[in-house]
């Protein structure tokens, strides 16, 4: 792994730390990301119950960054291995930096790098069959201006089923990347709700490899935080394999999100779908820069990219970016990207048959959030998301 | 119950006046219909007594039992026993139909300090009703209105009435995209609803619907105003001879 490292820290050394006149880095503070120093973020306490809270799953918890293995359950279950980063296997050590270097082009992604080169704590996963129950990763925060960054490496064998869960605050500064390669017939499901408290920054990275009739899902919640970047960058190198990335994103007030994502297709017959969606107010911004890329030779590919953001005043903004880039000629490819405010005659509706204005709004959100929520394919977890923003919208009204 | 009085009503980002001194008085149980060539007002008045943006009433009055309905958002209304049956029902993606209902029942019990319905309690009463107007599960289910045909949306709105229960109840065109089947289901489910006390304003271009929900009171519409009311004979009138003759009457 410390040659992984090296590797990392020279290809960084090579590209440099994002600027803002890197073309994707135009609408999102860098600086906020990369300064020396941190500024801290005041831990949010809300009294709710934790998320994820009634589902059967194994608990990995990290405080401030750092492994804790009393809060945690014993690492092990039928149907996956778990080690911790610094005790991994051969094949995480293997894997350690590769799916990330092979992600740096043709778009450098230079907090990943730093990531790689930096990180020393995170876990490795190899996911032999049907995992039990989901691993649920728990990032808890105790220090004020906590700076963590964590690397997860992720191996879904032939046929195996995995689903990891990840909330939890973080930190004041969190960077983390997740390498995960899925096998022929391997499945992978990811649920994450990111960090709530109000001034926190993150920048995540999860960079996929599809095999053969695989599959990739994730979801990701973002309700508050000052800075969020989410990146995702998937090569589909498989036949028939599937790629669904969605987002539901809430922000009011200080409030920055950012989905990045990156899918490349280079085999045949592959389905890759990115269903985002972004409810913002009060001076909130939201970002998507979204690229399809297909590979000569990748036909029957079916891509499809979309990202609709609803403002609901005239502070708000979204800036959105949908590329297509396609050299096969048999392939179906779409996207669409609307900006909007409620709908008015929706509410008229609503409120005709008495439903409150507030209630009305509330539900024309969550509404407008299904479509990204539904691609959750455990309902219970689904619930838990849904309530969650239901808890928000409870709280943002007015 | 329903009492209208010289209302006058513009649109509020345009200086177009669309009702000029409309006089109304619908009494409990009664029945009354408006007819009326297009653009004479009829859809507007349905829209001010509900609640609509864009409108600005100018002049006059409207009040339900005594009270101002002008003054009170939609919701209010509703919970006060005004309802419309729209004619273009809204779609609503990604909200249930049956969570949509419930939310407005509930909402309006609570605003009138009654006891919310339970979950189970709803659900045998609505299937009740939406038997009676042929309306499956699948349909509860589904967003509201989306993907629904014409007199899906149509039968839809009436089991939103029966749900609902209002006092007075508007129906703005419902035999609109109905075929002859629809139209009779439809005006089962409205029929189905009176019961001596609840009012109705049904408001339609034809007579045929007026063959199925019987009226007791005409009114016809033009230019903003009501010209001319009789008894269920005036929508006879109308259907073989046109609005020429009563316009140039009036004229």
């Amino acid at each position: 792994m410390d040659s992984a490292r090296k590797q990392a820290q020279e290809r960084l050394a090579a590209m440099g730390l994002p600027q803002r006149r890197d073309e994707y880095w135009k609408y999102t503070r860098p600086d906020l990301l990369t300064t020396d120093d941190v500024a801290p973020a005041a831990i949010l306490n809300l009294d709710e119950a934790p998320l994820f809270d009634a589902i059967d799953r194994l608990k990995i918890v990290f405080v401030d960054g750092v492994f804790d293995a009393d809060a945690s359950d014993d690492l092990s279950m039928a149907g996956i291995e778990i080690a911790l980063l610094q005790d991994a296997p051969d094949w995480a050590d293997a894997l350690y930096g590769t799916l990330e270097a092979a992600g740096q082009t043709p778009v450098a992604r230079p907090l990943a790098a730093l990531n790689s080169a930096n990180a020393r704590e995170g876990v490795v996963i190899r996911a032999t069959g049907k995992a039990a129950k989901p691993v649920s990763m728990i990032y808890v925060r105790k220090s004020e201006a906590s700076d963590v960054m964590l690397h997860h490496v992720i191996r879904v064998e032939e046929g195996a089923d995995l689903t990891i869960l990840e909330n939890g605050p973080a930190a004041a500064r969190f960077n983390s990347v997740m390498e995960v390669d899925i096998a022929d017939k391997g499945a992978f499901h990811h649920v994450r709700a990111m960090g709530r408290d109000h001034e926190r920054r993150a920048a995540t990275h999860i960079f996929g490899r599809l095999g053969h009739e695989s599959k990739f899902k994730s979801f990701t919640m973002t309700v508050n935080g000052k800075l969020t970047r989410n990146e995702v960058v998937l090569e589909l190198t498989g036949n028939d394999a599937i790629a669904h990335i969605a987002g539901a994103a809430m922000g009011d007030g200080d409030f920055l999100h950012d989905d990045t994502v990156f899918i490349t297709h280079d085999s045949l017959n592959c389905e890759s779908r990115q269903v985002f969606k972004k409810v913002l107010r009060n001076g909130a911004t939201g970002v998507f820069q979204g690229k399809i890329l297909v590979k000569a030779g990748a036909q029957k590919t079916d891509g499809y990219q979309m990202s609709q953001s609803l403002l609901l005043d005239d502070e708000a903004q979204f800036f959105g970016k949908p590329e297509l880039e396609i050299y096969a000629d048999d392939v179906m490819c779409s996207h669409g990207s609307t900006t909007g405010a409620i709908d008015d005659e929706a509410m008229y509706y609503l409120r005709s048959r008495g439903v409150p204005k507030v209630d009305a709004q509330d539900m024309l959100v969550l509404a407008f959030m299904a479509d990204a929520i539904d691609e959750i394919e455990d309902e219970a977890i689904a619930d838990d998301i849904r309530t969650r923003l239901e808890g928000w919208l409870a709280r943002h009204r007015g | 119950m329903l009492k209208i009085n010289n209302l006058h009503v513009k649109l509020e980002d345009e200086d177009k006046q669309i009702l000029k001194g409309v006089d109304l008085e619908v009494g409990p149980g009664q029945v009354h219909a408006i007819m009326g060539p297009n653009g004479s007002g009829k859809s507007t008045l349905s829209y001010v007594l509900s609640g609509r943006d864009g409108y600005e009433v100018t002049e006059g009055t409207a009040t339900l039992d005594g009270i101002d309905l002008l003054d009170l958002d939609p919701e209010e209304r509703a919970a006060k026993g005004l309802f419309l049956a729209f004619q273009y029902p809204v779609e609503i993606p990604g909200v249930g139909n049956m969570t949509f209902l419930r939310t407005a029942v509930n909402a309006q019990r609570k605003a009138r300090g009654e006891e919310e319905l339970s979950a189970g309690e709803f659900l045998k009463v609505i299937r009740a009703k939406a038997k009676t107007l042929k309306i499956d599960a699948d349909m509860l289910k589904r967003p509201v209105n989306v993907g629904f045909s014409g007199g899906e949306k149509k039968r839809n709105e009436i089991l939103q009435m029966a749900m609902l229960e209002p006092k007075m109840c508007i129906l703005d065109e419902t035999d609109s995209g109905l075929d002859v089947d629809a139209m009779k289901l439809v005006s089962e489910g409205v029929n189905a609803l009176r019961d001596g006390k609840r009012s109705f304003l049904v408001i339609t271009h034809y007579q045929r619907l007026l063959d199925h929900i019987k009226p007791d009171v005409v009114h016809i519409m033009a230019n903003g105003r009501i010209i001319k009311s009789g008894g269920p004979d005036l929508a006879l009138e109308v259907e073989h001879n046109g609005y020429a003759d009563i316009l140039a009457e009036v004229a």
